[in-house]
């Protein structure tokens, strides 16, 4: 069969109008479904032809999913918002800034209109290789070809590599998971709620997706609680271009101080793994120290202790160490993005 | 010319509101009754052989109504030039459709279909035995011995020698293979010099090195790059009597239609082409597209209209690339800055089909740039299974001052020079002399150069010295960097026609057969004889983008000749009308034709006496025939412009001429490029504060568009030093940068914070409006003061290859030395 990269393959299209039609579509389909939200990554998927789903559940008709609610004394996001909305919204604004930030600097403004959350946490992996549709672990295959000795992997992981080289490319994964977010996800036998941070999965536990969600599960919401609210802030992307790109690495940091020194802190990096890298040990070692240089250069060599480079990107291991400095170290440096 | 009332001047071109309001028509937004949809099947090997082709499962799909393959493809035909010369066929050149692609991305055979869905699912359908051949993409690799070649045959062109009185014989294919001797400098990254089929050296060059205070030897890179046009090169066909109507995307409306007759081989009177808008082409639609006659084979084949829309991955690969150039550049400098010696050495990426100007051009253009004492430059362009190479926005040119800028920053930084100063000492000035000398003894020379002067109003408008002394301090993580460089390319052509018509409405019918490819000189360079014969531009009427609507003889859209070719030969046809005008005058009121004068749409005698309005000279010019209405035509006019004023005779008086104007050396534009830039140590990002392009372009025309080509082409250039490129895996020999994000055309965010532009507006003394073209030489000037402003910010040790990204930054200032093999391609 000749390959074509163009023109969406036909598939029966479901617009449910509510979560539990939803549900009972991708129980009903099972891995024969695709899940479609802001279409951002799925239309480079169908118009690559590369995924050939039967049948395609479109969620752009189900209110619930849709707005920013505050609840329980933090915010509740349906999964369907769009970011554009998120970075508007002005509890998130007030309380949740990092979140705003994070998803100001997603893509471009049209996709931010159109992308929405759901869809920006959850999706897949941007591998050059694997979206150009070559037969790699993760696409079912038995081959990592970023991995090999003549493979073009500039953007891809150091660390956490297992099989696949592959890295999560999302800039709002790792805003949540230093404002302590959980994620509501619903399926055929009800809802459960989990931590952010065990949201995403490495290719060591399952290589063919990037997220927990079961072929009829969904993503429906995100809980912000309020124990990170009006803390001391930093995201940082760096990209090669100034709009409409992913992140080479992105670093979130959320830290409350007792005085001059850190007291709770949250520090999260994204893009040098396939699941954001929450710092627990460098939030443990900052715990209690002054929010200066010193702390922030200790905090940088730290983060990147057993980084394993590959061969073209082993620029990536002093991008996120000063990254991580710059989010411990705080006020005075600026985002460059 | 008096008293400028439209050159010079801004206004409304006659395709703006067209092109805001969306009406204007690009070939995708034609439908015709019946139109079938065409798709491509292309070529997933780097190189390979069609064995067995099975079309039957498509063919029997119920909307499939025509397939074509490379047997469809007529074969290739010399060309005739319009001088009478025929340059023969490479029959290992490019065609539309292959059975021996020689790259991933080639098209194989195309389907025509009742929607693309049902063209698509039946390429699906289609199965191929391929036989994979061995393949290169990366030239340096190629010339290693025991290594693949693009070719079976080998990976360089080779003209074989002419015979004497016979046309030059098209190019062989030979191998090229270098020692393990010749190759050691590659070990310690340094590009290796083994032999090469081309060179050509001036001047003394071995004292010019013995003679210099400072001798640099430096190996760099320039990116291979897309051309990315906003619009893909999608053509629409269909068949009239057996005349074939094409909508196509090109740079030239009336030279697309000898390319596309030789194409198809047919006579150059059935080919119509409608070309109305174009969406930029910057080289790589210079005569059409070869690809656009897939559909009109498709047409004939179905007897039905066909669209073939071209998706943009499938322009990533058939519209063509600039080509890389390895460069290696050894210096010579006195204790003063003055260049006393270049050696240039330069391997360029050809791809697989027709040879590349560009390795060549290269050394013409830093010998006219730097007017070194003595030069040599030797070079090779290799073959490679990776798309083909196109002209690109100054070609050659470009490459060649991105291989010579950085390592005259150097210079001067180790001279303890000022770089505006160094650059100031070696710039071209009046008539420079470039290039070898020609058998004969003589030196190719430029018509004007005013590159010193743009220098200093550069340095000026820019506050350099200002600047300058803030720069290299570090303020936190960010420090400041300065940086200017020179530009020029080739920027105009003679011969060719004007054509227009002043009808008894007293209203000026102007014939364009110029394409309209975003540049306005379709329309700009028409000023010039409305404001001859004095008729104001609302009388003014343009027809455009249609060769069926008699258009004459114009050049392509092209290295830059435009304005310069056709403010000469819109000159040609005022001055032949205004001739007529005088004559018709002194026949009906008396004297000699010289005591008129044509202004204020009126014909009348010098000193404000009797006349006649233009109407009235257009109604007599009808009444008197002959030369005045066009039924008599000037002799040495274009036989393209012949047939178009033939059609036209009759309607008016008709300004008809050929610019046959003396030119006294080859027309060159200067840009000098001013930028600042402000880098982040600890992310190696970094962006662009300000940049000031200053433009020697000889008489501006129209400001705004002047404007728009200089910042725009400044983008360009600006895209290859910050993130456009290819990335290849070498193993496989396929692409990977498909897609915007990956490949990384710069985008708005991208831009200078602050960007602005200069004309000197000093006429070029060799034409006579003194206009000269500027599509090109910006793109130098904008890429490599970047370069010079990082390296003015980190220092000379930090980046071997472009574009510098952040990558390259940050670990060269972690290592303190650049860390990018600069021999290794598509990295």
């Amino acid at each position: 069969m000749a390959v074509i990269r163009d023109v969406i393959p036909v598939f029966e299209l479901y617009q449910p109008a509510s979560i539990d039609d939803a549900i009972k579509l991708l129980d009903k389909h099972g891995t024969d479904a695709w899940v479609l939200a802001g279409g951002l990554d799925s239309m480079d998927w169908l118009k690559d032809r590369i995924k050939r789903p039967k049948v395609v559940v479109d969620l752009s008709q189900i209110r619930e999913l849709k707005g920013v609610r505050e609840a329980g004394g933090g915010i509740e996001i349906g999964a369907m918002t769009p970011l554009t909305e998120i970075v508007k919204h002005p509890v998130v604004r007030e309380k949740y800034s990092l979140l705003m930030e994070a998803a100001e600097l997603v893509a471009s403004p049209q996709i931010r209109n159109q992308g929405t959350i759901g869809g920006n946490v959850s999706q897949d992996t941007r591998c050059w290789y694997y979206r150009g549709g070559w037969t790699c672990y993760r696409a079912g295959g038995n081959v990592c070809y970023a991995d090999t000795p003549t493979a073009l992997n500039r953007e891809h992981a150091i660390f956490d590599a297992d099989r696949c080289v592959a890295v999560n490319p999302s800039d709002t994964a790792p805003a949540l998971v230093a404002l302590d977010a959980q994620m509501v996800i619903r399926g055929p036998k009800g809802e459960r709620v989990i931590n952010a941070e065990n949201y995403w999965i490495g290719p060591g536990i399952d290589i063919t997706r990037m997220n927990v969600l079961a072929p009829n599960e969904l993503l429906t919401a995100i809980r912000i609680p309020s124990t990170m609210a009006g803390a001391q802030f930093y995201f940082e992307k760096v990209r090669d271009r100034q709009v409409w790109d992913f992140p080479l690495v992105n670093v979130a940091s959320a830290i409350k101080t007792n005085g001059a020194t850190i007291g709770e802190v949250r520090l999260v990096v994204n893009a040098v793994a396939a699941t954001p890298r929450r710092l627990k040990n460098v939030e443990a070692s900052v715990t209690g120290k002054p929010r200066n240089e010193e702390t922030a250069d200790m905090a940088g060599r730290m983060a990147v202790e057993g980084a394993e480079p590959l061969r073209h990107n082993g620029y990536k291991i002093p991008l996120m160490r000063n990254l991580v400095k710059r989010a411990i170290r705080g006020a005075g440096a600026t985002s460059t993005t | 010319m008096a008293a400028l009332k439209l050159v010079g001047r801004n206004y409304t071109t006659p395709d703006l509101v067209a092109k805001v309001t969306g009406q204007a028509k690009y070939a995708e937004d034609f439908r015709v009754d019946g139109m079938l949809f065409a798709r491509l099947l292309l070529s997933p090997m780097p190189h390979a052989r069609v064995k067995k082709l099975n079309l039957s499962a498509a063919l029997a799909m119920p909307g499939v109504k025509a397939i074509i393959t490379a047997d469809d493809i007529p074969a290739p035909a010399a060309t005739v030039t319009d001088l009478g010369q025929t340059i023969q066929a490479n029959m290992k050149g490019e065609r539309a459709l292959t059975s021996e692609p020689m790259y991933q991305g080639e098209p194989i055979l195309a389907v025509a279909a009742v929607d693309e869905l049902t063209a698509i699912e039946a390429i699906e359908k289609i199965e191929i035995d391929w036989e994979p051949l061995p393949f290169s993409v990366d030239p340096i690799d190629s010339l290693r011995p025991g290594r693949p070649t693009a070719r079976l045959e080998g990976n360089v062109w080779v003209r074989p020698p002419a015979k004497p009185g016979t046309p030059p014989p098209p190019p062989e294919v030979q191998n090229l293979k270098w020692t393990e001797e010749e190759l050691a400098d590659a070990r310690d990254g340094r590009l290796p010099m083994g032999k090469v089929p081309d060179q050509w050296t001036y001047g003394d060059l071995d004292a010019g090195f013995k003679n210099a205070a400072l001798v640099l030897d430096e190996t760099f890179v320039t990116p291979n790059t897309s051309h990315q046009t906003l619009e893909s090169r999608t053509a629409m066909a269909y068949w009239q009597n057996g005349k074939l109507f094409l909508h196509c995307s090109t740079q030239s409306t009336v030279q697309t239609v000898a390319s596309v007759a030789r194409w198809l081989h047919m006579d150059p009177n059935d080919v119509v082409i409608i070309s109305q808008y174009t969406g930029g082409g910057f080289g790589s639609k210079a005569t059409g597209t070869h690809t656009s006659i897939i559909p009109a084979l498709l047409a004939k084949k179905a007897n039905r209209p066909v669209m073939m829309r071209i998706s943009r991955e499938e322009e990533h690969y058939i519209g063509g690339a600039r080509p890389s150039l390895h460069g290696r550049m050894k210096v010579g400098f006195a204790k003063d800055g003055q260049i006393t010696a270049i050696d240039m050495f330069v391997v360029g990426e050809n791809g697989p089909y027709e040879p590349q100007g560009d390795t060549a051009q290269s050394g013409r253009i830093v010998s006219l740039l730097y007017q070194p004492q003595a030069m040599r430059w030797r070079g090779v362009s290799v073959l490679t299974n990776t798309p083909p190479r196109r002209a690109q926005s100054q070609p050659g040119g470009l490459q060649g001052i991105m291989l010579m800028e950085p390592l005259l920053s150097k210079a001067a930084r180790k001279l303890a020079l000022d770089q505006v100063a160094i650059r100031r000492m070696n710039a071209p000035e009046g008539k420079a002399q470039f290039g070898p000398a020609s058998p004969q003894g003589t030196r190719a020379h430029a018509t004007s150069s005013f590159m010193k002067q743009a220098l200093d109003r550069g340095r000026d408008l820019f506050k350099w010295d200002e600047r300058k002394a803030a720069s290299g301090k570090r303020q936190g993580a960010k420090v400041r960097g300065v940086g200017v460089a020179m530009s020029t390319f080739v920027a105009g052509s003679v011969g060719f026609d004007g054509l227009f018509v002043i009808k008894p409405d007293g209203r000026l019918y102007i014939q364009s057969g110029i394409g309209n490819l975003g540049t306005e000189s379709v329309s700009d360079v028409h000023r010039v004889s409305a404001e001859m014969v004095g008729v104001p531009w609302e009388k003014c009427e343009l027809t455009w983008g249609h060769t069926g609507r008699n258009l004459p003889w114009s050049c392509v859209s092209g290295g830059s000749q435009t304005t310069h070719a056709h403010t000469r030969a819109a000159h040609a046809a005022a001055t032949d009308a205004i001739k007529k005008l005088q004559q018709i005058a002194a026949k009906d009121l008396g004297g000699r034709p010289e005591d008129y004068e044509v202004a204020n749409e009126r014909v009348f005698r010098k000193g404000g006496g009797a006349g006649i309005t233009l109407a009235q000279a257009a109604k007599r010019a009808i009444e008197l025939g002959g030369i005045f209405d066009g039924h008599e035509l000037p002799k040495e006019i274009n036989a393209f412009t012949k047939r178009s004023a033939t059609a036209l005779a009759g309607q008016g008086l008709m300004g008809v001429a050929r610019d046959s104007y003396k030119h006294d050396g080859a027309t060159h534009s200067f840009v000098a490029g001013f930028a600042e830039v402000e880098v982040d140590v600890e992310t190696g990002k970094y962006q662009i504060v300000d940049y000031l392009a200053v433009a020697d372009v000889g008489t501006v025309v129209h400001p705004n568009a002047l404007g728009g080509q200089v910042l725009g082409r400044s983008m360009l250039g600006i895209g290859h030093a910050i993130g456009q490129k290819w990335v290849y895996d070498q193993h496989y020999g396929v692409p990977l940068a498909k897609r915007f994000h990956y490949n990384k055309p710069p985008t708005i965010l991208d831009a200078p914070r602050k960007m602005a532009w200069e004309a000197l507006d000093i006429p070029d003394p060799e034409t006579p409006v003194g206009a000269r073209g500027i599509g090109e030489p910006p793109v130098a000037a904008g890429c490599c003061a970047i370069l010079n402003a990082l390296a003015d910010a980190l220092g000379d040790e930090i980046f071997r290859r472009a574009p510098v990204m952040t990558d390259e930054i940050l670990t060269a200032l972690e290592t303190g030395r650049p860390t990018q093999d600069p021999l290794t391609a598509h990295v």
